[in-house]
């Protein structure tokens, strides 16, 4: 399968680069070619479940020890506590910060990339640690509905029933074979961030994952 | 599939962990000045007592971190596991060891051995 290898594509990219064509022009997010997939997949009524990807968020990696007093710059700069435990997640101005590991937490925002890097680059100094733009190395997929869980679960070894994961927390855990950040910002609304390469097979997987809540709308 | 309790992350499942190996290996003060057969020792050879031994696992399909677990070899139950610089928690056990001890009753690292 190959929809994004289309005649129209090869044609797009053969193009001689003119004046008038710019990065944003040639910018293609990694599951784009999936968005009519996702778009007809969508199941409504009581097994409700969709899903789309919502590209080119900026995503910031950040590694600075906590209690240091970098990170005390990095905070002030986020408007957030650096997030202290696993599947903790501080709500900062404009952005949001993941916790992956004690010392190292990935920023997410809508904010331009190169501006919001290089104020935290700034923030940390001279001191040990780094923030480094990583916006290209993943994209996001949005699911939501009453069965996303239940599409979730076919593939995730986390626990996700409410009890153990929260609204609010994000956790570096699997989908599948794919490594992913999974991160539930509503009751029924989880972000989940594969690496860009694995956009197109996630996607898919995704797709089939949801299919059997698709048959059950139609009985 | 056994669960491995991460000091960072709590209990996860074993395929989110790789192995490394036999834990508190001193690097040589002085490696130019083993023999041969010193330098071999030190990169080679390893305990393999049938019991608790203490061994560095890595969390890579979570925090990345490393660290250290003493698992029984025999049952894969993990009596303990501590963060790479802190002191063992089994205080009696040596690397290698093959005196069998129970974990303690209060140690509450690993809430399932062998499933
Ligand atoms: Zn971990």
């Amino acid at each position: 399968m190959a929809e994004h290898l289309t005649a129209s594509t090869l044609a797009d990219l053969n193009r001689p680069a003119g004046p008038a064509l710019g990065t944003s022009d040639l910018r293609r997010s990694p599951a784009a070619h999936l968005a009519p997939l996702f778009a007809a997949a969508e199941v409504t009524g009581p097994n409700s479940v969709a899903l789309r990807e919502v590209p080119f968020l900026t995503m910031v990696g950040l590694r600075v020890a906590p209690d240091s007093d970098s990170a005390d710059r990095v905070e002030a700069r986020l408007g957030t506590q650096l997030p202290a435990r696993c599947g903790d997640v501080g709500i900062g101005t404009g952005c949001s910060v993941l916790w992956l590991g004690p010392d190292e937490f990935l920023v997410v925002t809508t904010a331009s990339s190169a501006e919001f890097t290089a104020r935290l680059v700034q923030a940390i100094g001279t001191e040990p640690g780094s923030a480094v733009d990583l916006s290209a190395n993943r994209t996001t997929f949005e699911l939501t509905g009453r069965a996303a869980r239940d599409v979730l679960e076919k593939g995730c070894p986390l626990d996700l029933h409410p009890r153990a994961f929260a609204v609010g927390s994000a956790y570096v855990t699997q989908l599948g074979p794919v490594p992913i950040i999974l991160w539930k910002t509503g009751p029924e609304t989880y972000e989940i961030y594969p690496r860009a390469s694995f956009a197109d097979y996630l996607g898919r997987w995704l797709l089939d994952a949801m299919a059997e809540f698709r048959a059950l709308e139609l009985l | 599939m056994i669960l491995i309790s991460c000091p960072n992350c709590g209990p996860r499942d074993e395929t989110e962990f790789h192995y490394g190996g036999q834990a508190h290996v001193a690097y040589p003060d002085d490696p130019s000045a083993l023999t041969d057969e010193e330098w071999g020792r030190y990169l080679f050879y390893r305990e393999n007592p049938k019991g608790l031994f203490a061994e560095r696992w890595v969390h890579s399909g979570g925090c990345r971190k490393w660290f250290n677990a003493v698992r029984d070899t025999a049952t894969y139950r993990i009596a303990a596991v501590y963060r790479i610089g802190e002191t063992r928690s089994v205080p009696s056990l040596a690397s290698g060891e093959t005196r069998p001890t129970r974990p303690a009753a209060s140690d509450q690292s690993l809430p399932g051995g062998a499933k």
